[in-house]
């Protein structure tokens, strides 16, 4: 009778290697146990997926695993809540459920030719993370490409075998730092938003695109507008409490536009129009 | 088949429990001095004096509901790993709502429009039932359905339309669904009394003056809206209880919970309300609409301007119900009424003068 496909119903999906990337922070490989619907299986960089610890519940992470490297799914977890807990609590085999991809995208079309700018904070680097790989994945589609990434401490910097590689190739400008405790070379000391000032990127032909908590999205935001940058260059993308995922269930809406659904990705110009205050 | 019966009066009951047979049938019974809508079952009496407390979208929207059911087995291959099977079969009964009023079943529309093509559950349900909407004779205190593009004899929403009329009720096929009850034992043909009925809603219609400005619907001012002093001054009394949304016949924000046994369990949606300082208070403390200014602002928001952004109407069918049970007395018609369009002009004209 009914012709709906169940959009509530999440596929089994098997934990294949948990890593813990900081004292709180750990990301999950996993990969769908029907073989044919991991091969099947697309998403654009920065959409994201319900990822289901079952007796628990679910939540929402960025897939952070580039499309073009589709042997797994990655999700990166801060440990904050019941969920995150649970899922923390996962080892390789255990099994979870898996609906996605949801939400829109980063706008990599628009983006091509252009200098990008990536300004992270904490976990905000693994929807950046996506991009990133994405865009060294067809590196001759983009200009120069700056990473500015910082956390509170060393040891809560994400992805840290990775940031070293970015660090020594001449695919990326890296710049790293720390609010305090532990810093040194190549590591500065410094809120990212006083990092960006000091490294001052010029506007012209350039994209940035920024994630981070609340407070260093506020700040980036209004440093780059004071830097030259128009809100049509800047993107973020955004988080709230989410439960459906499918622009249903009223938790995540700012006005019309829903984060899970019509989101994650906005544009600052976007968010202005929608008098979204960070 | 005709579109038009009629029952005598001492038809009606017997009608209802002769639907029993074939249906479920959700009817407004009182209990306690409350009328909810409830499956008829022999003993209870179906009350149609007053508009009911709550609204019947739980017929089609449970309170509670199961998406599914999760088993965890023994995978053979790992012992010490479980396999997860998961299960979503549905089955819903054929379903008949008696006494919808005209709120309610306008009700109905508003959730179609978010959920009748995405979601299964919804969709089973709504398909599975007949709403069968009831005249209102007069307004109750709170009403304000003329001032939400409705009206105490509005049709829309309803599959077969009751009017109480010489001494029986007269029954009007709006649908298909709704034809297929006239055929059914004791339905007398009802042309007959066709004339009286009209007059009746005619009467019925005229019954509630508005009392928001705008027609059919108000329309508020997206630049008065935005006032926070505006939202402080008017959620200073709300105790963020979330009534208005339970009884509402058009919220239909919810949540989704799992609920875990030994061996599996299921996840579950349920009503939620945007009322509720939780309902957006994320993980690591931070709260998007942690005031309650903020969420009053959200509920009559999405009502009046983002449901309407989306789908060009707006999502209340004032029923009063969120007026008439709540405990410090919001009132949304008021809310709405010195935002509206109109109300903002007259506003700015009078300071124009002073």
């Amino acid at each position: 009778m009914s012709t709906v496909q169940n959009p509530y119903l999440p596929e089994i999906a098997t934990v294949t290697e948990v890593i813990e990337e900081t004292p709180n922070i750990k990301s999950f490989k996993v990969i769908l146990n029907d073989a044919e619907r991991m091969k099947s299986f697309t998403f654009e960089p920065g959409q994201v997926g319900q990822l289901s610890v079952f007796g628990v519940g679910e939540s929402t992470f960025v897939i952070n695993s580039p499309p073009t490297r589709m042997d797994y799914l990655q999700f990166s977890v801060m440990k904050a809540g019941e969920v995150t807990a649970a899922i923390h609590d996962l080892s390789a085999g255990d099994q979870v459920g898996v609906r996605g991809p949801l939400g829109n995208w980063f706008p990599y079309e628009m983006m091509k030719g252009k200098k990008i700018l990536f300004i992270g904070g904490g976990i905000g680097l693994a929807p950046l993370r996506t991009l990133i790989l994405f865009m060294r994945d067809n590196r001759k589609d983009y200009g120069d490409i700056t990473i500015i990434y910082g956390a509170r401490s060393a040891e809560d910097l994400c992805y840290k075998d990775e940031l070293k590689e970015w660090g020594e190739s001449k695919d990326f400008n890296l710049i790293l730092t720390v609010d305090a405790n532990s810093p040194g070379p190549p590591i500065k000391e410094g809120f990212v938003p006083t990092i960006l000032n000091e490294v001052a990127p010029k506007p012209d032909d350039t994209i940035a695109i920024t994630c981070g908590p609340p407070i260093m999205i506020k700040f980036v935001l209004q440093n780059l507008e004071k830097l030259g940058f128009k809100d049509e260059q800047v993107i973020t993308t955004l988080e709230a409490r989410m439960k459906c995922g499918i622009g249903l269930c009223g938790r995540c809406n700012i006005g019309h536009k829903f984060i899970c659904k019509d989101g994650p990705v906005f544009s600052a110009a976007e968010l202005r129009d929608l008098k979204y205050e960070i | 088949m005709t579109d038009k019966g009629y029952l005598p009066q001492d038809k009606w009951e017997p009608f209802i429990e002769s639907l029993s047979n074939d249906f479920r049938v959700y009817a407004p019974c009182e209990e306690d001095g409350v009328i909810t809508f409830q499956v008829l079952e022999k003993g209870k009496k179906v009350d149609l004096s007053r508009p009911s407390t709550s609204a019947p979208k739980g017929v089609m929207f449970p309170q509670s509901e199961r998406l599914f059911s999760f088993d965890f087995k023994k995978a053979p291959e790992s012992p010490d790993k479980m396999a997860v099977e998961l299960d979503a079969s549905t089955n819903m009964p054929e379903t008949v709502i008696i006494g919808a009023r005209p709120c309610d079943a306008k009700g109905f529309l508003t959730y179609d429009r978010v959920y009748l093509e995405v979601d299964p559950y919804y969709r089973e349900r709504r398909e599975k039932t007949t709403v069968v909407g009831f005249c209102c004779n007069g307004p109750f205190a709170g009403c304000f359905c003329t001032s939400a593009g409705g009206g105490l004899a509005e049709k829309e929403g309803s599959d077969l339309f009751v009017t109480e009329v010489d001494n029986g009720y007269f029954l009007e096929a709006i649908t298909e669904k709704g034809k297929k009850l006239l055929g059914r034992p004791m339905v007398e043909d009802g042309a007959s009394h066709a004339d009286a009925a009209s007059k009746k809603q005619e009467q019925a219609s005229k019954a509630l003056q508005k009392v928001i400005p705008g027609d059919p619907e108000p329309r508020i001012s997206r630049e008065a809206f935005e006032s926070d002093a505006f939202w402080d001054e008017v959620s200073a009394k709300c105790l963020s209880c979330g009534v208005c949304t339970y009884l509402c016949p058009t919220c239909y924000c919810f949540n989704i919970t799992d609920e875990a046994r030994l061996e599996g369990g299921e996840r579950v949606r349920s009503w939620d309300a945007c009322m509720f300082h939780h309902f957006t208070l994320e993980a690591s403390g931070h709260n998007p609409r942690g005031r309650k200014a903020m969420r009053l602002k959200q509920r009559v928001g999405h009502k009046f301007l983002y449901y309407v952004d989306k789908y060009g109407t707006i999502a209340c069918s004032g029923c009063g119900r969120c007026i008439r049970h709540c405990p410090v007395s919001v009132e949304i018609s008021g809310i709405v009424a010195r935002l509206t369009e109109g109300a903002q002009e007259d506003q700015k004209a009078a300071e124009a003068r002073s």
